[in-house]
C-alpha cells in the first residue's frame, strides 16, 4: 500500500513502520513555544529536568506574538520567563517584534517541505501551506519535545478532497476557504489529514495557501496539504525564504478514508457568521447587516497580499463614520512590504488603526476585542461565542471586510 | 477495585434542548482571558467558564466526578489550561464521542484520563445516562455501566500508549522510562 503525503512525511522521521491508526515515536526538526503556552513550557521543563540541556538548541525556538508588546504585567512576565530560560540555554527568541510564529518559521526557511515542526499554537498546521507537518501542542508536549526532540503521534488517516472548478475575482482564496469550510464541515475532516487537488487550490499564492491551510484546524482537521503547485510559487518561496520549495506526493496505490469532490465553480464571497466558523452563506444573503468594526490580520489573512487587496478596495475612501477598522500585518516583513508599497499609508489615508504585527484578537492579547452588543467582522478564523469579546464576529475576506467598513454594514466589493 | 477501573457521579454537558452539546471548544472551557495564569490551583475557578448554562459548574461539581459531552470536546488551541482546569477540580474521567486532536493529547500527556464513546449521544437521548447517575468504566475492556440505571454500554479501550502515559501520571514520567532524563 502506497503512503500519503503526511505517513511520507512521517515515515521520514521514525524507524517504525507508518501506517494510518499507529502511534509512532517521531522526531521533531523544529520545537517552538510562544509567549502563550511558553511560560509552562519553561515551568514543566524546569521541573522536570532542571538545568539540563534541550536537545538541540539550534532546532528550538521561542516566538512571542500574542500579546507583543506586552499590554498586560501578567505577560510582561511570562515573557520574561521565556527569555531567561532562552538566554541560559542559548536558544534563539523571536521577540515581540518579530509577528505571527508559524508565518515568521516559514520566512525564516526553518518550516520547510517535509520536516516537522511542533509549536504551542493550535493553527501551527498551517504549516501544510509550504508542505511542512506543522502541529500544535500544549505545553507539556512541547517540554517534552525541547528535551526529547521526538513525539509519540497517531498516524491520522487521510481525505483526499478534489475541487472542481476554479473561482476569479470578486472572490479570493478566503471565500475558497470559508466555501469548503462549509462543504466539509466539522466532520467529514475530523481528525484526519487532507489533501486538496484541483486548479482552484493548485494555483494559490503562498498567501492563498496560507488562508487555506490555516483553517483546516477548524474543520477540526489535523492538517492539510496541497501537493500541486505551480512554478509561481517555487519562486515565491524561494524569494521569501531562500529556500528551495518541492512538495512530497501521494503514492498512486496510496489509500484514503474517504475521497470528496466539491464543485466550486461560480464561487461568490462567503461570509462566516456568529457563532461558528463553519455556518457560512453568500455574501449577498446578509447584506445591510449593521457592523461596528471590522478587523484585518492574523495568521489566516495577515500578509501582505491580504492587506494589498483591502488597500484597494479602501485606496482614496474614508471608512464610514463611526466604524473603526484595525489592521494587523502578519510579521515584520510583512510591515516592511506594505511600507514600502504604499499600502500603509493608503490603509492609514482611509482611517484605519494599523498596528504592529502580531496575532491580534485571536486570543486576548492586541487589538480586534468586542464589547457586549458590538459586531466585528473579521478576516480571522474563528468567531465562538465569547472569544473575542462579548460582541459579535463575522468571519469573510479583506475584500469584504474593507467594503465593509466603508458602508457600515456587510457589503461587497460590488457595491462600491 | 481494579487499577483499569475508574467511578463516579456524571455530568452531562446538555444544552437548552436537553442535547449533548458538540463543538465547545477551548475557549469555552477555559477562556482565553486567563491564559496567563500558570499556577493549577487557580485554574479550577474558571472552568466552562464561557459555556452558556454551565457557569457555575466549578461551584456544583464534587471530587471524582466524570464528564460527559457532545462530539468534538475542546476543539480550537492547545492551551493546557483547558485540562488541567478539571485536573484542579480533580475531576475523574471525560467521555465523549470524539475530541478536538491537540485537547486529546494534552490530557493524555498530563495522565488525565479522557475516553471516547461512539454511543454516547444515542445513550444521552434516551436517557441511559443521566445527570447525577453514578457510572463504571473499565478502559482496558471498554465495558461502561451505568449504576445507577444498571444499563451497561461500550467505549473505545484505551490505546497502549495512551494506558502507558496515564499508569506512568504523565509524559513526563513516562519519558524518563523511555530515557528522556
Amino acid at each position: 500500500m502506497g503512503k500519503t503525503v503526511i505517513e511520507k512525511i512521517i515515515q521520514g522521521h521514525t524507524v517504525e513502520e507508518v501506517k494510518p491508526g499507529k502511534i509512532v515515536w517521531m522526531d521533531l526538526d523544529i520545537r517552538s513555544a510562544r509567549d502563550f503556552g511558553g511560560p509552562n513550557v519553561v515551568k514543566n521543563y524546569e521541573r522536570e529536568y532542571g538545568e539540563t540541556p534541550v536537545a538541540d538548541k539550534k532546532k528550538t525556538y521561542f516566538t512571542f506574538d500574542l500579546c507583543v508588546p506586552p499590554s498586560s504585567l501578567k505577560y510582561a512576565d511570562n515573557q520574561q520567563i521565556c527569555r531567561k530560560f532562552a538566554r541560559k540555554q542559548g536558544i534563539k527568541v523571536f521577540d515581540v517584534d518579530c509577528g505571527i510564529g508559524s508565518h515568521v518559521l516559514v520566512e525564516e526557511g526553518l518550516a520547510q517541505a517535509g520536516t516537522t515542526v511542533v509549536g504551542t499554537d493550535s493553527h501551527m498546521n498551517i504549516l501544510g501551506a509550504v508542505g511542512c507537518f506543522g502541529q500544535g501542542m500544549g505545553d507539556v508536549d512541547i517540554a517534552f519535545a525541547f528535551r526529547s526532540g521526538k513525539t509519540w503521534f497517531e498516524i491520522p488517516e487521510t481525505v483526499k478532497v478534489l475541487l472542481k472548478g476554479s473561482f476569479s475575482s470578486p472572490a479570493t482564496a478566503k471565500d475558497l476557504t470559508l466555501y469548503i469550510l462549509k462543504k466539509l464541515g466539522t466532520k467529514k475532516a475530523a481528525l484526519k489529514a487532507v489533501e486538496f487537488y484541483g486548479e482552484a487550490v493548485k494555483n494559490l499564492t503562498l498567501s492563498g495557501r496560507i488562508t487555506f491551510c490555516s483553517m483546516v484546524t477548524e474543520m477540526a482537521g489535523i492538517i492539510g496539504f496541497i501537493p500541486e503547485f505551480g512554478d509561481s510559487l517555487k519562486s515565491e518561496i524561494k524569494d521569501i525564504s531562500g529556500i528551495k520549495f518541492s512538495h512530497h506526493q501521494a503514492e498512486k496505490d496510496s489509500s484514503y478514508a474517504d475521497e470528496v469532490e466539491i464543485d466550486i465553480s461560480g464561487l461568490v464571497p462567503q461570509v462566516a457568521v456568529p457563532f461558528s466558523p463553519d455556518n457560512v452563506q453568500d455574501v449577498s444573503e446578509l447584506k445591510g447587516v449593521k457592523i461596528d468594526t471590522g478587523f484585518i490580520g492574523s495568521c489566516t489573512n495577515g500578509r501582505t497580499e491580504d492587506l494589498a487587496l483591502a488597500a484597494r478596495i479602501l485606496q482614496g475612501k474614508k471608512i464610514k463614520e463611526g466604524v473603526t477598522l484595525k489592521v494587523v500585518p502578519a510579521t515584520r516583513r510583512v510591515y516592511k512590504e506594505i511600507l514600502e508599497k504604499g499600502i500603509l499609508e493608503d490603509l492609514f489615508r482611509s482611517g484605519a488603526v494599523v498596528s504592529n504585527p502580531g496575532c491580534s484578537g485571536c486570543a486576548e492579547g492586541h487589538m480586534g476585542l468586542t464589547g457586549e452588543g458590538e459586531v466585528q467582522i473579521s478576516t480571522g478564523n474563528r468567531n465562538f461565542a465569547g472569544k473575542q469579546g462579548k460582541g459579535k464576529t463575522y468571519l469573510a475576506s479583506p475584500v469584504v471586510v474593507a467594503a465593509s467598513c466603508l458602508f457600515g454594514s456587510i457589503s461587497s466589493q460590488e457595491d462600491l | 477495585m481494579e487499577e483499569s477501573v475508574l467511578s463516579g457521579r456524571i455530568w452531562v454537558l446538555l444544552d437548552r434542548k436537553e442535547r449533548l452539546i458538540e463543538d465547545i471548544d477551548t475557549d469555552q472551557i477555559y477562556h482565553n482571558a486567563f491564559l496567563h495564569i500558570t499556577e493549577l490551583s487557580q485554574m479550577g475557578q474558571y472552568a466552562l467558564g464561557n459555556l452558556e448554562g454551565w457557569k457555575d459548574f466549578p461551584e456544583k461539581v464534587h471530587s471524582g466526578d466524570i464528564l460527559v459531552a457532545g462530539r468534538n470536546f475542546g476543539a480550537g488551541s492547545s492551551r493546557q489550561q483547558a485540562v488541567d482546569c478539571f485536573t484542579a477540580l480533580n475531576i475523574g474521567l471525560i467521555l465523549a464521542p470524539s475530541f478536538g486532536a491537540i485537547y486529546f493529547r494534552n490530557a493524555v500527556n498530563s495522565g488525565f484520563p479522557v475516553l471516547k464513546c461512539a454511543a454516547l449521544d444515542e445513550l444521552v437521548a434516551k436517557k441511559a445516562l443521566e445527570t447525577g447517575d453514578k457510572i463504571e468504566v473499565n478502559f482496558r475492556s471498554g465495558e461502561g455501566w451505568d449504576i445507577s440505571k444498571d444499563i451497561s454500554f461500550k467505549v473505545e479501550p484505551m490505546s497502549a500508549v495512551q494506558y502507558d502515559i496515564l499508569k506512568a501520571e504523565g509524559l513526563f514520567n513516562y519519558g524518563k522510562k523511555l530515557g528522556h532524563e
